[in-house]
């Protein structure tokens, strides 16, 4: 049975629509990616699923509770890592935990242990009291996704989690995502550009050009839908979402993704 | 290449998913919880830097010692029996409190443009609870500056009503005009959603909200135009409850009960507005 599944979700900002009718589903405990150029829609996706923008059209379900009915419901089920940087520079890594084992309303009897075991499994345990401002961008990265499983969400959703990351704490960063799914089952619905993100953590990836899903399935088998030898996920993206230079986001994106890249750079 | 594929999960790790509280008591108290957890926010921040409460408090400094120093000798206020300088301070209170407050939007679009906003918005923490938390955070800043107005007011030989009660009342009439100005000001933010049209929202709508009230001067010497432009001002309200609770031999125009009613339902509304929009914000 599919953990989240959308039907017909659209959402439209005046004239452009930004998703067009998207119908997938996700199997509970999978690794899911959603691949596209810059303005695809990917973001747009995660802000509805999130329950952060209500559709023009269409709904989802998670976990079984419906996005625009059960929003509150689907709030607790879910971990979401924003693509801009949402750890609070102010305050120390465990008070960033705290906050939100708090809002979370966690139990006060085992919030200490639950913020100590997921500082422990994000590597930060040693930094768990130094101000975020002072802290590496992968290590901001880890903190955030430490927030985002407290309560041990079923779903978790990653905006482009390495954007602005350099290739060692990316790689971290994959390690630590992956284990996630092992060690607590949790399903991961996470949106890419970097195809070698996606074939390195996704058992199912989706490309979405201008609003539309164009192509699904495994990594592998998006590789051999193309042919040829020595096809990369690279290839797939290229031959699917054509001509990427006539797409691409525009200023407000490509500004809010610099901006990222250099928060954590 | 996929890492750990065959592990069982880690013993201890699978603890049973989030369960939301049902029973109309179990969500009062987690609605408190929430609202508690983001003014502890803001006093964790505060306490890791607090040199923004000590420039805060030079404007109030200013006005008590330069404006009000000049104006208590030209006598050309009518103040009832009160000293300019007593008549005053509890308008500068006021007045620190709404500079505090009025600007607090700008908190709001940091967040948002930093991601903190959208966290928050996807807890499963209700909408009132995250207003109404930035709202007492604003009024805990807005107490620190009572304090330091306080203490410059006994130094200045204002004579301050010691009584417990009426110290009491001085600190919730603070937290709730503190309250109703920032919510007043997230309600803004979310509207114009960048800093730049904030700022300049901001500085518009302080002078006319502080001059056209009674932090000052009485009322009375107001041409009868702007007698009304004061009179449904909440700040002549919150500067009333103060004169009359701070002062030892303070008078009130309205009544104090009148003050905080007044206080209490604009910030209901703005409250119950904000909620509304807050989310609108990460559109």
């Amino acid at each position: 049975m599919p953990i989240l599944e959308t039907k017909s979700l659209t959402r439209s900002f005046g004239d452009l629509t930004a998703v067009d009718h998207l119908s997938l589903t996700v199997d509970a405990g999978a690794t899911f990616g959603l691949l596209g150029p810059n303005g695809a829609g990917k973001t747009t996706v995660l802000k509805m699923l999130t329950t952060l923008l209500p559709p023009t059209q269409g709904t989802a379900s998670i976990a079984g509770f419906d996005i625009l009915k059960q929003s509150a419901d689907v709030r607790s089920s879910i971990g979401y890592v924003p693509q801009l940087i949402s750890a609070d520079p102010m305050l120390t890594g465990y008070e960033n935990l705290l906050i939100f084992a708090k809002l979370y309303n966690l139990p006060h009897e085992d919030r200490e242990q639950r913020i100590r075991t997921a500082l422990e499994f994000m590597g930060l345990d040693e930094a768990a009291d130094k101000l975020v401002k002072k802290y590496s961008g992968g290590m901001i990265r880890r903190l955030e996704i430490a927030q985002s499983i407290l309560h041990r969400p079923k779903v978790l959703f990653l905006d482009e989690p390495t954007v602005g990351l350099d290739p060692v704490a990316r790689k971290t960063v994959w390690d630590h995502i992956d284990q996630l799914r092992t060690d607590f089952g949790t399903t991961i619905f996470l949106t890419t550009h970097f195809m070698e993100e996606a074939d390195v953590l996704c058992e199912r990836v989706a490309i979405m050009n201008l609003g539309k899903v164009v192509a699904l399935g495994s990594p592998q088998e998006l590789k051999d839908s193309v042919g040829g030898e020595d096809v990369t996920l690279d290839d797939v993206f290229v031959h699917y979402t054509g001509n990427t230079l006539d797409t691409g986001g525009g200023f407000r994106e490509v500004s809010r993704t610099r901006r990222t890249a250099r928060r954590l750079g | 290449m996929k890492y750990h594929e065959q592990d069982a999960p880690r013993a201890g790790l699978v603890n049973p998913p989030l369960r939301r509280p049902s029973n109309p008591l179990a969500v009062a108290a987690s609605f408190i919880d929430n609202t508690l957890v983001i003014a502890e926010l803001e006093i964790r921040k505060l306490r890791h830097d607090p040199t923004e409460l000590i420039t805060r408090a030079v404007q109030p400094m200013l006005w008590l010692l330069v404006f009000g120093q000049v104006f208590t000798r030209t006598r050309a206020i009518p103040t009832g029996n009160l000293p300019y300088l007593d008549f005053m301070a509890p308008g500068i209170l006021a007045q620190s409190v709404l500079f505090i407050a009025i600007f607090y939007g700008i908190a709001i679009i940091w967040e948002r443009d930093l991601g903190i906003l959208h966290k928050f918005l996807v807890s499963p923490a209700p909408r009132t609870a995250l207003v109404l938390g930035k709202a007492l955070s604003a009024g805990v800043r807005g107490l620190t500056q009572a304090v330091i107005i306080y203490l410059l007011a006994v130094i200045l030989g204002v004579k301050i009503d010691w009584n417990p009660l009426s110290l009491l009342s001085v600190l919730l009439v603070v937290l709730l005009s503190a309250s109703l100005f920032s919510t007043f000001s997230l309600v803004i933010a979310c509207l114009v959603k960048t800093r730049e049209r904030f700022m300049g929202i901001g500085q518009l709508l302080t002078m006319p909200l502080f001059f056209a009230s009674n932090a000052i001067y009485p009322i009375s010497m107001m041409p009868s135009w702007l007698q009304v432009i004061s009179r449904v001002n909440p700040l002549t309200y919150e500067v009333d409850a103060l004169r009359t609770l701070m002062l030892a031999g303070g008078t009130s125009t309205y009544g104090v009960g009148v003050d905080l009613i007044v206080l209490l339902i604009v910030t209901a509304a703005m409250v119950i507005l904000g909620a509304f929009l807050y989310p609108k914000v990460v559109i």
